[in-house]
């Protein structure tokens, strides 16, 4: 095997499952491509040994002093110095180095790269971002990673590691930089020309740089991506390697499901392949690995993949409770999945107003769900999607969950529901605290039951009193300044003066993007008489307020002459 | 969380530790195989008792996931069970006599296995009739999670139970040996869970499913908890506190976001309600070794008598994990 003129080489830079780096290895030098393995101090030494048994038949293989690489350390810069430094004086015709780990797969074909860096030949392909424009650290060290010193590991003495970085702070403690240096970060994993690393490495300032940057936190990060802004004649801000990172700075690990996400990739490598990713390393270390790739690259897709699994992982599906998701705090965000509705008094006062709501919002119209001897389902159901019961006690031993649970689980269906003071009143704050709760109520309506159950006044007062007070409070935990529900209130008598607009009001409200169509109004109960019954009810010595000024009987028009069955009209 | 209850906790702690090693006595080693292990290897611990047909679906799953050992503790088995263990490669296998109620339900027992084998190891406790789902289990092996649950410093993983159940009567569908339960137990219920959190443990308290919609529909209290975390990167100073439900240190219970995103976790399918329910079910009563004088399995009986049939218009058919994770009941978190 013959080093062909003008290629690549290799720094490879191990810890661990050395078995594929060995693997790796073998591909790159069987591909002409001479290779400088760099193996973690503190790797043991069989393992060392197993490596370099592994790859003693292949002459264009060369070890490089051993550095302990803690992350975070110097130690990976030292390693990558001296193993760039070995290559470049053993192998003469390399022309470009390529900076990887144990793990980077190459996923095209060298032949592609050396195509690739034969048109771009005096170029140095290393992100290379100052301090100011990174938006990608973590933990918000920036800048100080370069004005700040980092004696301790981040890994086993986090303690300390916080601890000097605040005192330091409170110190306003700076580091002078090297001059000359301007502080840039960027991705570990380069591909430098022989000319621009050859100028790192033989700086003539090497030492003080060097000392300046055992000091800095990550310096495998900085390193480089800062010196070669001093040596190189053309920098192309972009790594060849595809590694992405999590939201807490770690890489992403790609496995065998992902193939075809890295066959439409535009990059070069991938890091970091799974060690056991048997298809991975089966498909591309192959010499013809470019059958593997798809025709048209979409390297937006695995971005997309990435940039969702961080979404579910910082922010989640709205509305969720479960086993690995339980919002506790709920901080002006959305408390249940979807937007729904709820309705005090309107069943009350319409005969046929759930069949009416129901057509007329598109939407699953439930009875009283908080009723205290039944859950009342739409259409009587014993038990409704997700497997809910119509259990009262199931329901009240945990309202919130019922209540959750049923929007999350008519996702796409806009779900809408009755309920009064005679209900379970648990769940009020609940619903008052949820923005996507809408509620309409016709306050006092729950006396028209009482009226119609035929039952003299001194009976019912007490009912009445209960009913009134439970629904007074319902109204101050919806009037209160914290609530986020949206509220639209009528009292009774305010209500019956016009009924088709607030009945038009919740219709825009709960579906705004309707097509609005003429609709027949639900049939309002004549009430003649109640005027009367609310009378009986002061003279047994109730005050019922919640109705409004409710006419006598006598003021009353026939509502059915009034609005007789009015229509929307759009 | 004042000093006092913390130092309680690992009072109550130590106390469990303890009392597993007190009971160490009580396991006879039939097989230990233990010595053989190879590098960092995933263990899975588990107490049983006549669970003689259900056992090669068992193994055959799980070593399919990739548990590379088997560390079974056998109560007294006399259909065969302890026989069919012990002849299998990547199994060690302890038989007791003793009382699985005393042993806090075989818990003490497997703490024992767990401080001695599963220390620094990713563990897996789980029932003979309990099936993990994960994130991508179909293409990703058991080292893959553990993998990247160690790379992301996570000690431990929930998975929920999930109670399945098959359409029409238990007996009607007998279970063969060998097979896959879920061909018939097939139904599940998606959304009915209620949770509340543990102040004092800090974990969820999961109540719900077809158990709580038959058996407990008018003492929700009783019916029984379905958080679990089965999978835990083991120390030896770590105690299951109840069954699988929770642990101490209670770091080890914060599975779950609370500011709203999501963390990763898994699905425990039961097979539980199967033909071989009935039997189990009289044969628990008679001994009286479960959980609260035997009053879940009497409400069983009961509820089975009356209702007979788990399934109902809204049960859902099992499909795989990513519709686990579509109707919300386990998560992908960040891992991708």
């Amino acid at each position: 095997m013959t080093a062909p003129t003008g290629k690549l080489g290799v720094v490879m830079l191990c810890h661990a499952d050395l078995d594929r780096a060995a693997q790796l290895a073998r591909h790159w030098v069987m591909q002409g491509c001479p290779v400088v393995i760099h193996v973690d101090a503190r790797t043991a030494e069989a393992d060392f040994a197993g490596l370099a048994t592994a790859l003693h038949d292949l002459p264009d293989i060369r070890f490089s002093r051993r550095s302990p690489c803690e992350w975070g350390s110097f130690g990976i810069v030292q390693a990558t110095l001296d193993a760039s430094a070995r290559l470049l004086a053993d192998f003469p015709r390399v022309s470009h180095v390529l900076l990887a780990c144990g793990s980077c797969l190459p996923i095209r074909p060298v032949a592609a790269l050396h195509a690739h860096l034969a048109r771009h030949p005096d170029t140095d392909f290393i992100e290379s971002v100052t301090t100011a424009d990174v938006g990608w650290t973590v933990g918000g060290l920036n800048e100080e990673r370069f004005t700040l010193r980092f004696p301790f590991s981040w890994k086993r003495q986090r303690r300390l590691f916080d601890g000097y970085v605040a005192l330091q702070r409170a110190l306003r403690i700076r580091r002078r930089q090297p001059d000359g240096l301007v502080p840039h970060l960027g991705s570990q994993w380069w591909c430098l020309t022989r000319r621009s690393l050859q100028a790192i490495i033989s700086h003539p300032d090497r030492p003080r740089i060097d000392r300046y940057f055992k000091r800095v936190w990550i310096p495998d990060e900085s390193y480089f991506q800062s010196l070669v802004r001093q040596v190189s004649s053309r920098i192309e801000s972009r790594s060849l390697t595809l590694a992405k990172f999590d939201y807490q700075g770690r890489p992403y690990t790609f496995y065998d499901d992902h193939l075809h996400l890295l066959r439409q990739t535009d990059a070069f490598f991938a890091r970091k392949i799974w060690p056991q990713a048997d298809l991975l390393y089966r498909t591309f270390l192959t010499p013809d690995g470019d059958r593997a790739l798809a025709l048209e690259p979409n390297p937006g897709k695995i971005n997309r993949l990435f940039a969702k699994a961080v979404e579910r992982r910082v922010k989640g599906r709205p509305g969720l409770y479960m086993q690995s998701r339980f919002p506790i705090r709920a901080r002006g965000g959305t408390l249940s999945a979807a937007p729904y509705g709820v309705f005090t008094g309107f069943a009350e006062l319409f005969h046929d107003f759930q069949p009416w709501l129901a057509r007329a919002l598109d939407a699953r119209v439930h009875g009283h769900l908080f009723a205290f001897d039944r859950v009342e389902f739409a259409g009587g159901e014993s038990v409704f999607k997700g497997g809910l019961s119509d259990s009262p006690t199931l329901r009240d031993y945990n309202p919130k969950s019922f209540l959750t649970n049923l929007i999350w689980n008519t996702r796409g269906e806009t779900q809408c529901f009755q309920f009064g003071p005679a209900d379970a009143q648990d769940i009020c704050s609940f619903i008052a605290g949820d923005p996507n709760a809408t509620v309409f109520v016709i306050s006092g309506a729950f006396a028209v039951p009482l009226w119609q159950s035929g039952r003299s006044a001194s009976d019912v007062r007490p009912e009445a009193a209960r009913l009134q007070k439970v629904e007074s409070d319902f109204l101050r935990a919806l009037n209160a300044p914290e609530t986020k529900a949206r509220t639209r209130i009528w009292s009774l008598t305010d209500f019956i003066e016009n009924p088709a607009e607030p009945l038009e009001q919740l219709v825009d409200l709960l579906n705004p993007r309707a097509a609005h169509r003429t609709t027949d109004l639900p049939q309002l109960l004549p009430l003649n008489g109640f005027g009367t019954f609310l009378q009986d009810l002061r003279n047994q010595g109730m005050a019922p307020v919640l109705m409004g000024d409710f006419p006598s009987d006598a003021e009353l028009a026939q509502p059915e002459q009034t609005f007789a069955r009015p229509k929307i009209v759009r | 969380m004042g000093l006092t209850s913390l130092l309680r906790l690992r009072t109550r702690r130590r106390y469990l530790l303890a009392r597993a090693f007190r009971r160490r006595r009580q396991l006879t080693p039939v097989q230990d195989r233990t010595a053989r292990l190879p590098a960092r290897p995933i263990l899975l611990f588990s107490t049983m008792r006549n669970e003689r047909v259900r056992l090669p679906y068992f193994l055959t799953y799980y070593r399919r996931l990739g548990v590379d050992h088997f560390l079974i503790v056998d109560n007294g088995s006399d259909d065969g069970t302890r026989e069919y263990l012990a002849a299998q490669p990547d199994v060690s296998l302890w038989t007791t006599g003793h009382s699985y109620k005393r042993s806090r339900f075989g818990m003490d027992w497997l703490m024992h296995l767990l401080r001695r084998h599963g220390h620094g190891r990713w563990c897996l406790t789980v029932d003979v009739d309990e099936f993990l789902i994960y994130p991508f289990c179909e293409t990703r092996p058991l080292r893959a999670l553990t993998d990247w649950l160690d790379s992301a410093a996570t000690p431990s993983l929930s998975a929920m139970l999930l109670d399945m159940y098959p359409k029409g009567a238990m007996h009607e569908q007998p279970y063969r040996e060998g097979q896959n339960p879920f061909e018939i137990a097939q139904y599940f219920d998606s959304g009915n869970y209620a949770i509340t959190r543990n102040p004092t443990y800090r974990n969820l308290w999961i109540q719900g499913g077809p158990r709580a919609r038959l058996f407990f529909p008018d003492r929700p209290r009783q019916a029984p908890a379905m958080n679990k975390t089965p999978l835990v990167k083991w120390h030896r100073s770590y105690a299951y506190v109840s069954s699988t439900h929770m642990l101490l240190p209670r770091q080890l219970n914060l599975t779950y976001d609370d500011q709203g995103g999501e963390r990763p976790s898994g699905v425990l399918l039961h097979a539980k309600f199967l033909d071989t329910f009935a039997a189990k079910a009289a044969d628990e009563l008679a001994r009286g070794q479960h959980y609260a004088e035997s009053g879940e399995y009497r409400a069983y009986r009961e509820g089975i008598a009356r209702e007979r049939d788990l399934w109902c218009h809204w049960s859902e058919k099992y499909v795989n994990w990513r519709q686990l994770e579509v109707l919300g009941l386990m998560s992908k978190g960040n891992w991708a």
